[in-house]
Order: structure tokens, then sequence, then C-alpha cells
């Protein structure tokens, strides 16, 4: 049956990769079996956690409901993607001195999520910061803190960093 | 140990332990592991709420040869979960009483395969008359559990509340009700299990309490302890949906474990999680109140029931928590509360945030402004007339020898929202607007750690060993799931034995290598299993001074050399610690008096509601949270705790219903089980004030559930602030709020309220 | 995920001529599949029955705003982030544009195109309340040629529509004669982002000298699909906003509403709500301010 299915050509995370999949097969699946990016987590296969949430072609999408056909040719980021060499993101950074993390099961999507919104928005607004995280839900933390990150990175200038960490492929599994 | 002496780590926003590995997006969670070999699971659940089970045929149209089918009759221990009672069975066997009890396994190596073999097992029953609410099981006209559907019950009785009614100047009676709610953590549910002859069951799983699994499959497969083996994984939120039920997931994969030969992975997709598993236990509360003219309490009789679901799981303990908070951080003479949990056929209540407080503060808190209005007195004097001080015994006639400090939270609690200057300004802004603002305030407390004799019983261990690679060890059950087990307890260690953090990490919560600890609820992790910590960090230094020649000051590298010294004599560098009781901890389980628990944590919530009178939405625009919680060990990750559990607190007063269509949640999907956003959640304001309780952790006393206790009734006293009309009854949806609200009239400028 | 990816077979012809042909020879066997945020949800219930899917992702001749003289055309693969970012859209559409941000989430708007929302046909349908309200027009293609219908008779019944089996919805055409209208929409969900409409109103309408002269009123989850309110429309017009007049257009509103109970909210919470959110719209044109 594999031998029918189209070899789908992305890149992620800065690397080209080649993967035989249905073609209805989810991106999200995609990466955590066949690219092994375990990163991306599904909280509800239905769009509404945004634990899934990838950057593709530049845009935040959910990949739990992007069939990986319609990957192909793409350019996708995951959180494994983020930071550069050695170094955190700012965000990653952020998250951390803040405390936007505690069980740890959104941050990849909210990361990804926060990153997209720096990438467009450098200095946010609250209400900014709001809707560009709106789709991905946090259980633990009440919101605060991913806020707090958020702000603190955008202080940090997020976007050089960002187009940095595209491009290594050092900390990608 | 001085409780004041300064810190260099305790105190401090040290950054979350495993905090790296999470945001680089490195932390392996349970569906992020594989083991060689493995096979996966799915569970053929009951699609009536009860039954007998009269067939069950598998369509010949699936090769089952492929498949590993487990029933009950695989069971080599007993068939039951062992949880208190041991009514819940693991399969069901002849009987189901709820729908989505688990019936039969499957395993194969293909999830489509499963999902088609799932849909091809043809189970008949004979439907039995279900019964689905409260009421129902109350009025035992149908027996669904023992001999009346009571699982639990409790007298508490203080004073003589029957001689008050006829001297009281006033009597407000009141009924309160809260919805199921259901945890979601982001993370489903989750296990790996594997089986050897040589080493029994091991089971790796997204788990609150290693320690209750390891029973758990000792009962079901009939194994000593140490051919059990639990660990738990990284684990993606739990708030109690982690306590019980991973007993009953990690038996099932084991059982397919033991007969297909291979791992089994079984991870819960989330339509599944939130059908199958437990949620919050519903709750009805009557209370009748005798009051003076001044508004103090007289006698507050107190009627409170739960609704379990069809086995008692954790109803017990969760009804003994809810009487215990039900009468409020206030003195009174006279109290009576009967409390009892009731059979239903619905898919059994466990442990959630809070265990049975959230429920009856509501009521509580609420009741309150009830009677602030009844009696003309302002809602926040009324309290403070009624307020618990130094050396008041509570309705337990426990005497509160530590310090209460009720006035000083709620004074701190109004200025920090600037409360009357707010309320004024609504009271003149409300008449011209079509959203009415209003202010509510709950005072409340949350015991910490398990009541009574619970702790002794525990008898939990805990400590810290050295291995050669130049690291100590805390060696607890505990789990890290959010809340900041890791980091707190690596704190504490450091802080005790005199080292950094990096010279300290956690060993894997694996049953093979930590002793128990305790499970991981309760509110008891820093203060309790910290304490151990400490004393056992303390401990080892004197150990090491004794016999390995370590300096009364010494440097890291002093420090690991005498360890090294020590272990060629000894063998190994470890310092176990045993739980030792307060003193004075007199507890009376048959009539419930007596220090209910070893401390208190103390909370003032306000809230601030908006009631749009033109959509009947109510939204929390802002919300102040002042506590008082011993010694906060980490500062950002205490914060974290508040914030957390008021973004849930307000997801259980104002937006997650449990839709329910015979007994099964018909609105098991996240676009239909509504949890606040980012765009929904209020700034959240939060203050700690801190009094170093002496036999907890540095001082520490518990900060997890307090947050969930209080902003149900703040939200419902705003909204009833905000439109004069009084909703008694959780979750409060725009639905409702318009069923009481919509003969006024939105948006005409001149509406009064 | 309780769909079988090996059931399905999913094929990106690349161009709009390759997937009318394909859709031509074989009618009602291809289900278009576009940003997938409603196919792909049903995929993962386990609930796709379509077993052959055409992509229509990122085909060129289906994403596009273009601004003519009297004009907004949009194709029908434009995606609600182009909706958001359009400035002629927010000029000229701003009810569009405001739909567009209150759909899902941004990596919900990155994906659901314009095109899908209509085509999924939900009463509940974001975009559909402020496209009936601005005289929208459908235009359909297939290998037969285009054709145009009003929006209006766009759907037929509960989740049916007016395409012909090898037909593709291909554009969305506003004409550009709202810009003096009075404009309101507001949407009513479970919560204030990632909410499925519980009830929503857009209007438009011009007052001269106190007297409506126009009015047009659409609302989502008040009727099988999406559609104008037209007996509360003709309760309006002509008249002046007085209280009366107000409680006139409630009561017209109250009896031509036919919405249902279901798992998110109630008929009567849904009737009495639109009610409301009518007279703050009415009230509004009382006053020099357009209430949004």
């Amino acid at each position: 049956m594999s031998a029918c299915w189209p070899t789908l050509h992305m890149t992620v995370n800065g690397q080209d990769r080649a993967v035989q999949a249905p073609p209805m097969k989810r991106l999200l699946d995609v990466l955590r079996e066949d690219l092994r990016l375990t990163g991306t987590k599904e909280g509800c296969g239905e769009g509404e956690c945004g634990s899934c949430s990838v950057r593709m072609n530049g845009q935040l999408v959910n990949s739990c409901l992007v069939p990986v056909l319609q990957a192909e040719g793409a350019c996708i980021q995951t959180v494994e993607g983020l930071a550069a060499s050695g170094e955190l993101h700012p965000l990653q950074q952020a998250f951390l001195h803040c405390g936007g993390a505690q069980c740890g099961i959104c941050t990849p999507g909210m990361l990804m999520a926060a990153a997209q919104l720096l990438i467009s928005n450098p200095h946010p607004s609250l209400a900014e910061i709001r809707e560009g995280l709106a789709g991905n839900l946090c259980r633990c933390t009440g919101f605060m803190r991913i806020f707090e990150s958020v702000v603190a990175a955008a202080a940090n200038s997020a976007e050089e960093s960002t187009n940095r960490g595209a491009s290594q492929a050092a900390l990608a599994r | 140990m001085s409780r004041n002496a300064t810190t260099r780590i305790v105190g401090a926003p040290i950054t979350r332990k495993e905090g790296a590995d999470k945001v680089l997006g490195r932390a392996r969670y349970v569906d992020d592991m594989e083991r060689e070999g493995m096979v996966y699971g799915a569970t053929v659940r009951s699609t009536i709420p009860r039954g007998l089970i009269r067939s069950i045929v598998f369509d010949p149209r699936i090769d089952w040869s492929e498949f590993t089918v487990v029933s009950a009759a695989d069971i080599p221990g007993k068939n039951h979960i062992q949880l208190i009672i041991a009514d819940q069975p693991c399969l069901a066997d002849a009987q189901v009483n709820h729908r989505e009890e688990a019936i039969l396994l499957l395993a194969h190596a293909s999830k489509q395969k499963l999902r088609e073999a799932q849909a091809a097992v043809h189970i008949q029953y004979d439907p039995m008359p279900p019964i689905f609410t409260i009421e129902e099981s109350e009025r035992q006209d149908v027996i669904i559990w023992g001999a009346d559907n009571c699982f639990k019950s409790f007298l508490l009785e203080k004073g003589d509340v029957d001689s008050a009614w006829s001297s009281a100047a006033h009597i407000v009676e009141g009924e309160y009700r809260t919805g199921a709610q259901e945890h979601l953590y982001i993370e489903n549910n989750g296990v790996i299990a594997e089986y050897s002859a040589e080493s029994g069951v091991t089971v790796w799983g997204s788990l609150q309490c290693p320690y209750y699994v390891h029973k758990s499959l000792m009962a079901v497969f009939d194994l000593p302890e140490d051919k059990v083996r639990v660990i738990q994984t990284e684990t993606g939120g739990a708030f109690g949906g982690k306590e019980d039920y991973p007993s009953i997931l990690a038996a099932h994969a084991a059982l397919l474990a033991l007969k297909s030969g291979r791992p089994v992975k079984m991870v819960y997709d989330r339509m599944e999680d939130l059908a199958a598993t437990t949620k919050r236990h519903p709750s009805r509360t009557r209370h009748r109140t005798a009051l003076d003219r001044d508004g103090k309490l007289l006698a507050m009789e107190i009627e409170i029931v739960t609704d379990g679901g069809a086995y008692s799981t954790l109803s017990s303990t969760v009804l003994s928590r809810a009487t215990l908070h039900a009468s409020g951080p206030y003195v009174c003479p006279n109290v009576r509360i009967r409390s009892r949990s009731w059979a239903t056929n619905m898919v059994p209540y466990g442990a959630f945030r809070g265990f049975g407080a959230p429920q009856s503060i509501f009521a509580v808190e609420r009741h309150m402004d009830e009677i602030a209005a009844a009696l003309g007195i302002d809602r926040i004097e009324l309290r403070r007339r009624n307020f618990l001080h130094d050396g008041d015994t509570t309705a337990t006639e426990q005497a509160m020898r530590e310090p209460v400090i009720l006035d000083q939270l709620m004074d701190r609690a109004l200025a920090e929202s600037d409360y009357h200057a707010r309320r004024a300004r609504f009271a003149r802004e409300n008449p011209g607007s079509p959203i009415k603002r209003g202010l509510g305030v709950a005072a409340f407390y949350h015991g910490s750690g398990f009541t009574g004799s619970g702790e002794r019983t525990l008898n939990s261990q805990a400590g810290v060993d050295v291995v050669p690679e130049g690291k100590v060890r805390v060696l607890v059950a505990s789990t890290e799931f959010g809340q900041g087990t890791n980091t707190v307890l690596t704190q504490v260690a450091a802080e005790a034995i005199g080292l950094d953090m990096e010279d300290v990490i956690m060993a894997p919560a694996d049953t093979g290598i930590v002793p128990n600890s305790g499970p991981t609820v309760a509110s008891r992790t820093v203060m309790a299993v910290g304490r151990l910590i400490e004393r056992a960090g303390l401990q080892l230094v004197t150990m090491l001074r004794e016999h390995a020649g370590l300096g009364e000051r010494f440097t890291r590298e002093e420090f690991f050399a005498a360890c090294e010294v020590y272990r060629a004599t000894q063998g190994s560098v470890v310092s176990l610690c045993r739980y030792e009781s307060p003193p004075g901890i007199f507890w009376d389980d048959q009539k419930y008096r007596g220090e209910a628990y070893p401390a208190f944590a103390w909370s003032v919530q306000v809230a601030q509601v908006a009631v749009d009178t033109v959509t009947y939405s109510a939204e929390v625009e802002e919300f102040w949270a002042v506590q008082e919680t011993g010694r906060v060990i980490n500062p950002v990750l205490a914060a974290g705790q508040i914030e957390g559990g008021v973004a849930q607190g307000i997801g259980y007063a104002l937006y997650e219903k449990v839709v329910s269509e015979n007994g099964r949640m018909a609105n098991n999907q996240m676009t239909n089980y509504i949890m606040p956003t980012a765009e929904d959640v209020p700034p959240i304001h939060v203050y700690f004030e801190q009094i170093p309780f002496r036999h907890g952790g540095y001082g520490a006393k518990g900060i997890g559930e307090l947050p969930h206790d209080g902003p149900a009734p703040a939200i419902l006293n705003a909204i009833k602030d905000a439109t004069g009309v009084s909703f008694r009854a959780i979750p409060l949806l725009p639905e409702d709020l318009f069923a009481e609200l919509a003969t006024r009239h939105p948006a005409e400028e001149a509406a009064a309220v | 995920m309780r769909g079988d990816p090996e059931a399905h077979e999913l094929i990106a012809p690349g161009g709009l001529a390759a997937v009318l042909e394909l859709i031509s020879r074989a009618p009602g066997e291809w289900t278009p599949i576009a940003g997938g945020t409603e196919l792909m949800v049903a995929h993962a219930a386990g609930k796709l029955r379509s077993q052959k899917l055409v992509s229509l992702w990122g085909i060129p001749d289906l994403r596009f705003i273009e601004t003519g003289s009297s004009n907004i055309s949009i194709g029908a693969g434009t995606t609600f982030c182009d909706l958001r970012a359009h400035a002629g859209v927010a000029a000229h559409l701003p009810l569009l544009a405001k739909a567009a941000c209150l759909i899902g989430s941004i990596a919900n708007q990155n994906r659901a195109t314009l095109g899908g929302n209509l085509v999924n046909g939900s009463p509940a349908a974001d975009s559909s309340p402020a496209l009936l309200v601005y005289d929208a027009e459908i235009e359909m293609v297939s290998v037969r040629g285009r054709r145009r219908i009003p929006y209006a008779a766009f759907h037929t019944q509960y989740k049916r529509n007016a395409m012909a089996a090898d037909e593709l919805l291909y554009a969305i055409h506003l004409p550009l004669r709202f810009a003096q209208h009075r404009q309101y929409l507001r949407k009513v969900g479970t919560r204030r982002a990632m909410a499925v409409s519980k009830v929503a109103l857009a209007a438009t309408a011009i007052v001269t000298n106190g007297l409506v002269n126009e009015i047009r009123l659409a609302a989502a989850s008040l009727a099988a699909f999406p559609t104008r309110l037209y007996q509360t429309e003709a309760a309006l017009l002509g008249q002046t906003m007085t209280p009366d007049a107000i409680q006139a257009a409630r009561s017209a509103l109250l009896a031509e509403a036919q919405p249902i109970d279901d798992i998110r909210s109630t008929a009567e919470y849904r009737r009495c709500v639109a009610a409301n959110l009518l007279e703050e719209f009415l009230i509004g044109l009382r006053s020099e301010e357009t209430p949004q």
C-alpha cells in the first residue's frame, strides 16, 4: 500500500525532508511519527486547543487540521526549530524566567503562536497578545505568566532570533 | 531549624527545574514514547447506563486471531480497582452500571484495525432502570448500590443547634448547587504497560500517584510489591483527574500486555477522555442559619449531598472535605452538618482540585451574601463580625493555634481592589448602561494535607541520596505535573544541605527507586513531603559530620568527597525520614471532632464582574486573590498556582458545563466543553501574606487547591451586586442569566436595576 | 484520531481547470477541500464520509481580492487572514473584516476560507450575516461556464445549497454601495474567542431625516441556514425609531426567528438575544454614533 503513496517534500526546521505518507495523514502525525519530532502535541484533534500549532509558510496553523498533501513544498517550523544552535529563543528564555510553562504540554504550541505574533507584530499590546494566543489553551497557568513572557521577549527583540532559529538545524531532531 | 531564618534558595524565584526541556519541546510525555514491539490498546465500553450483559458477539468479518482480547475472565487477581472501597470492577463482568464502563480490551499493532474491531463487538444488554440525579437516588425507589444507594454519610455536630432557632433574631435559608466539572488537562490520560515473568508488570504513565497505581496493580495481578513497577512520565496537567483514574487505565494496558506478550500503549483521545474519565462531584447544599440582631452566627444547619456516580471511588473523602469546609471561616457555637454521597448511574466522579471544598465553600459564601441582604447588613461587615480569630474553634472544635489573619486579608483585598470606590462608581454608572458591573467577595480556608489522622495513616517516607556522579537526589513519589514539585523540593533539599540547585536533582518518580511519600494530592506536597526532605537533608549533613568527617562549614567539593568516604564504609549514601505528626493532633473519625487539618491556608478573593444585559453574559473583568499559605518557597511558582486555580475557578463558575444525555457526556469535544481562553481571563492580581508554619517544609503550607475554592462564590456574589438578582447554581451560563433577567429591557437608558 | 488516512484519496490537480474537469467527469464523487478546518475535524472524529477529496488549497485562481470601481470580488479560496489584512475590505466592507476576526483563532483564520465557510453552510457561519446585508452575489463555475446568483438564494435548506454537482464556488462579489450606511455586526458566542456562534446579527441601514430608507438585517442561528430577516425589515422600512417602532420591530423579529435548542444554547435565548441585538442597533440609529 505504501508504494502507492506519493513522496512529499517539505522543509522542516531548515532541513529538507522527504516523507511517504497517505495524503490525508495529518501533518501533526507526519511530524510526530514519520519525522520523529514529538515536540508538537495533540490535545484535541479538533483545532481547538492549539497544542499542535506549527508555522507553515510563515503562518501559524493547527497541524492536526492540515492534510500532509497540502504541506507539499511547504516550509515548516516546529518548536524544535525555535532555538538557534545552543541558544534559547528569547521567548523560550522568557517562558523560563517568567514562569510561562507549568506542565509544559501547551508550551510548544504556545511558543509557536507567540513566535508568530512577534514576527508580525514585534511590540504587541496586551490585547494583541491575548488575541494572538486565543487559539492556544493553557489549563495550568491562567495565562498571566504567558502574557508576561511574551512582553518580556518582545522587549528582547524576538524577530531576528526567530529568523536565525529557522535556518539552524542544530537543535532539531 | 528556625522558621524565620534567612534562606538562600527557599523563597527565591528559582527557574523551573525541568523547564528547559519543556520550552525546547524535549520533555517526553507518554505519547512521545515507544517501546520495542509495542502495540496499541482500545476499550470496548458500555452503551447503556445500567443493565445486565446478555451476550457478546464478535463480528466474523474481523479476523479476531490478529487481536488480543481481554475480558474480566483474564484477570489473574481481583477484578476491582483498589481505592477506598473496592466496589469498582476493573472490567465489567455480568453487569454494567454506567455509560462508557469498560467491558473488553483489545490490542493490535494497527490503531485503524483496532477502531474497526471496537465497532465489531456486538453487546446485547438487558437494561435495568437507571438513575441519574441526586434526588432520584435519595428517593431510593430504585436501589443501584449497596442497600440504600448511599456511598457515605457524615454527621458533624457542635453545641446544640436545635435550641438556637427560638432565640434567633433572624433565620435565613438557602439551597445551592454545583455541577460537574471536567479537568481538561491538555494531555489526555495515557499509559504504556509491559509484562514479563521475571519483572512482573511495569507501567509508564501520565499520573499523579505512582504508589496508588502500584497498589491497584498488585491486587489486579495478584503480584507482590517487587513485581509491580510504576513510573510516572512527564505529565501534561492533572488537577486530580490523574489521581485515581490511572489505576484503571494502567490495569487495562497491563492486562493486554500480559495476554499479548507485547508492550501496550493506551492513550485516550479527547472524546474518550471526556466521556469516560472522572469529573468533579456535582453537589447540592442546603443552609439554615440562625443569627442574632447584629448578624452574629448562632447556629448553622447544613445538608450537603454529592453525586458520586456509579462507583464510590473517592466519594467518601471528597464528602469529608466538603463537610469540613461547609461552615466557612467563621465562628459559630452551634453547628450541625449532615452530608451524604449518593450513587447514580453516571460515570463515576473523582478527585478534582479542591476535592469537595469548592462545592461547600460555594454554598456558604453565597449564603453569607444572602444573609447580609436579608438582614440589611453590609456583606463585608457580616463576615468580619463572624471571622475566626486566634484561639477560636471551628465546627469540629479545632482551636486555631496558628495565627488567623482573615481581617488583614480582607483589608488588603479591599484595598488592592479599591473595592469601595469601584462599587460607588458602578452604582453611579449601572443605571445608565446596558452593562451592569459589580464586585463580589469570598473568604475561605483550605485545610492543608490529609484530614485528621490521614497523614499518620499514610506514614509517608521520603528523603535524599547521593549518587557517585556527584549529585544529590530527592527521593519522593511526589510527582510534577506543572505545579512545581521538582523545583520546590530540590530547593528545599539544596537549602537544607547547603548546596546549590545544580547539585540537586529529582530521582525518577519510579516505585522501583523512590519510597512512598504519599500521593501528590490534598495540597500536601510542599508542606508534608517538603518537611520530610528538609529533615532528611539536615539528617544527611549530620550523618556525614558524624561518620565522614564533614566539617561545620563545607564547600560542595568537601561535601561530595565526604559522601564518597561515607559510601566506602556504609555502601550507599541515603537519608530517609518518616512522617512525624505535629503534637496535639487529635481526631475522632466517628464524631468528626478534633484537629481536622494540621494547618489551614486562608484567602480572601474579590471578583469584578460585568453582566451584559443585551447578551446576558457575565464576564470577570478583574480579580484579586489575597492568601496566607505559610512560607512561599518559590514566588513565581506560587503565584502561578493562584493564577491557574483562579482561572479554573472562573471556568467552574461561568463557562464549564457537562451536558449529559442518558448518562453520557454529550458535549465531549473541546468545541463544546468551554474553558476560558486567553481573551477571556481577566487580569488576576495575587498577594501573599506569609506566616511560616513550623511543621511544614521551611514553613510552607498547602497552596494548590486553595485558589479554586473562592472564584465561584465571589463571581456570583458580584453578579448579585451588579444585577440585584441572586443566582444559586453553577455553572451559570448566559442562558441561565437570561431566564431571570429577561423581563428587563436592555439598552434602554432609563432602565433601573 | 478516529479517521483512517488510508481510506481517503486526496489529490491536488493544482489548477482550477483541472479541478473542474475532474468534478465534471464524476459529479458528486469528489469533495473539494480547501483549508480543511471543517473536513479535517470530521476526519479526526471518524466521520468523514467522502472517500475522494480534491484539494483547492493554494489554487491562485481562487485566492484573490480585487477592488473594482463598483464592487469588490473575493475568490472563494481567500482565507480569513487575507480578508483581515486587506485595506479595501476594511474600508468598504468593515462588517466582513470584523467577521473575519471573530472566526476561530489566528491559526484557523490562516486556513479557513470564505468559500469553505459558505459551502459548509452552517446556520452559525460567521461570514454569512455580513455578506447578506451587503447584498453579496455568489459566482459559481464549472466546465459549462460561470453563473451568478444572489447570496440570499445560495442556501436552500439546512446544509444544502444551489450549486450543481459539477460546480465550484468561484467568487463572492460585493457592491461598493454601503459607504453611507449605518452598519452593525455582533456575534454572541460561548466565550470571546474560539466560539461557535450562538446567535449573530448583522445590519446595514440608511436613515434620512429620522426615517429608515433602507434596511437589511441578517442573522446566524435563527433559521436552518443564514438568512435575511425580511419581515423584520418590512416592519422597519419607512419608520422612525420611536420606542413603539423599536418594540414593533422586536416583536417582528421574535415572530420571524426560528431558532432551535441544541448543545450550545436554547431557542428562547437565541430569539431573545437576537431581539436585543436588533434593539441595540436601532437605538444606535437614533443617535449619531453607529454601534459596532
